[in-house]
């Protein structure tokens, strides 16, 4: 019996195995098809059946893409935009967080239980009001609706997420901090916000992928194309050369390629706390 | 006495801190959401100064509006389908990820990666996939025999392609149950061991029960999530063919960018918190029913 258990546990590892590898091919094969595209010739990939080694390998796809729209010009307006976006939503979510999870004042949680219902609201309730207050303080066309509303809390998500991580830190530590004579804010600067880098780096690379991936924001304020973001970009970059597939893929590789750079570089936080969104929830 | 002013003091800092967050919700949610309640009821079109028309545009909606009609169809027929299929999926990988498994951070990325993926380039990339002549899931078709799909192109095949495509992007929920199945209690398992109990009895009597919250989580973000689909039409479909991937946040943008009329925008939106709304309750009203909390059992 002994014998036939362990033969189980054997066989059920190995039929984990199988699937789990499977199951990474599949979801890397796009991935796989999206890189092979980007390096052949526009020949080569309307070969039956589909060849998976670039002949020859053109690099030159990615150089070619790039300067057939003004591609640099939509990297740094994204990175204008991310720049005082990623720094408004950091800087304000950890302050708002802070005052929700570690002071005391009158009817703190029931103004966070209120906050707390706009995750629950679709954003296109919203996105016309929004639009057109914008349109009358005479922002459209500028960066302006992109960046300002995430210095004001960065969006209750973030909030939710690093107050339930500042609530996890001892209440102690401020107190001895009190005691010598520390103000709130130094409390939160030298207490809270080194003990929390995990939560306040998931924070912002989940911010990071949400501007970069922003699609809908962009095409609805930005207009003039010397404006545009990569994202914008490269939707009209499709419309441009709708079947010059190795152009597209190249483009879409580098729009993909930061955000899974970030990813990498972050990832280690980033599992711990996207975890830390779901188990409190 | 010192602890008192401490306190007072507390209190003022409290408040100025959370202003951003405050004013944020009153600028950006609340203003706003009243904003589109009121404009739901005119016929504002940009140009003209808006007429308070009564229950105008939601009877248009009703009587004459068929892209609306198709565009609800189209996205609660999504919406069921992708949170469905992904919350199976994941919780399925994310079980087999907990199994004690070697490489699990490199299994980990693989399954996440897509999720992060901007939604213009997936998008992009899944419409060279679906290609009917030379994309990659007709060719693999062919390769087990199967007949070939239109997928994105045809009017019946696309929300299921959609579908499919949101399998892909899985991964966030994935990550989530990953982390509550590695919080469920170890004993658990050694008990129904104890007792004679197979894998399954593991899986049915302490994984399941132990991960409904997790559930419950998962399925009240994804079916917000999923309602307001929006890339995958603009890009992809345009909404087509004959409407049939019309998505609702997708036709809200086309009647206020496009057509400029405000007013049905704001009334469409409106039936979206509506319909979002009534989704949830639903989730919500029906959890004391099979969502198991540890708090509840201890009481």
């Amino acid at each position: 019996m002994a014998l036939s258990k362990s033969l189980s546990i054997k066989l059920g590892k190995t039929i984990t195995y199988i699937i789990l590898a499977l199951g990474s091919i599949v979801f890397m094969l796009p991935f796989i098809w999206l890189l092979r595209s980007s390096f052949m010739e526009l020949g080569q990939i309307f070969i039956l059946p589909p060849e998976w080694i670039p002949r020859p390998f053109r690099w030159q796809n990615y150089p070619e893409a790039l300067t057939a729209a003004p591609f640099l010009t939509y990297f740094l307006n994204t990175l204008k935009i991310l720049i005082f976006n990623e720094s408004g939503v950091v800087l304000t979510s950890i302050i708002c967080a802070y005052s929700f999870a570690r002071l005391r004042w009158p009817g703190r949680d029931l103004i966070f239980a209120i906050l707390l219902t706009s995750l629950m609201l679709p954003y296109a309730v919203t996105l016309i009001p929004t639009f057109i207050l914008w349109k009358m303080l005479g922002a459209l066309n500028t960066f302006i609706p992109l960046t300002v509303p995430a210095w004001f809390g960065g969006g209750m998500f973030n909030i939710f997420l690093l107050r339930q991580f500042f609530l996890t830190i001892p209440y102690e530590l401020d107190e001895a901090a009190y005691m010598d004579g520390a103000s709130p804010l130094k409390v939160l600067w030298s207490v809270v916000v080194p003990l929390s880098k995990p939560a306040i780096i998931t924070v912002a690379i989940f911010n990071f992928i949400g501007v970069w991936n922003d699609l809908l924001g962009p095409i609805i304020y930005l207009s003039d194309p010397g404006k545009y973001t990569l994202a914008i970009g490269l939707s009209v970059f499709r419309s441009m050369y709708t079947a010059q597939w190795h152009y597209l893929m190249a483009a879409s590789v580098v729009v993909l390629a930061p955000v899974i750079l970030i990813f990498f570089i972050g990832q280690r936080y980033f599992i711990q706390g996207i975890a830390l969104t779901g188990l409190k929830g | 006495m010192n602890k008192k002013s401490l306190y007072s003091n507390e209190a003022k800092w409290g408040i100025i801190l959370a202003l951003p967050a405050i004013l944020g919700f009153l600028i950006w949610t609340l203003g706003p959401m009243i904003a589109s309640f009121v404009l739901g009821f005119t016929d504002w079109n940009v140009v003209s100064t808006p007429h308070f028309i009564g229950i105008g545009n939601f009877r248009r909606m009703l009587v004459e509006d068929f892209i609306f009609k198709k565009s609800i169809y189209a996205t609660i027929y999504y919406s069921v389908g992708s949170v469905i299929a992904s919350i199976i999926f994941a919780f399925l990988v994310a079980f087999l990820l907990n199994q004690k498994v070697k490489g699990l951070p490199l299994f980990r990325t693989i399954f996440y990666l897509p999720s992060i993926t901007p939604a213009i380039a997936s998008a992009m990339l899944w419409i060279w996939l679906f290609n009917p002549d030379f994309g990659l899931l007709n060719q693999i078709l062919q390769r087990f025999g199967l007949p070939r799909l239109l997928w994105i192109y045809d009017e019946k095949q696309v929300i299921p392609s959609l579908i499919f495509m949101s399998i892909w992007g899985m991964g966030g929920m994935m990550v989530i149950f990953l982390a509550g199945l590695q919080g469920v209690p170890q004993e658990l398992y050694e008990a129904v061991e104890i007792d004679g109990g197979n894998w399954w009895h593991r899986f049915r009597y302490v994984t399941i029960p132990m991960m409904t919250p997790t559930i419950f989580f998962n399925l009240v973000m994804a079916i917000i999530g999923s309602f307001q689909v929006f890339t995958s039409a603009y890009i992809m479909t345009s909404g087509g063919p004959n409407y049939a991937s019309m998505f609702y946040v997708y036709y809200i943008y086309l009647s206020a960018f496009r057509y400029g009329q405000m007013g049905y925008a704001c009334a469409l939106a409106i039936i979206l918190f509506i319909i979002i709304l009534s989704f949830t309750l639903v989730v919500f009203k029906s959890s004391p029913y099979w969502v198991y909390y540890e708090s509840a059992r201890r009481r």
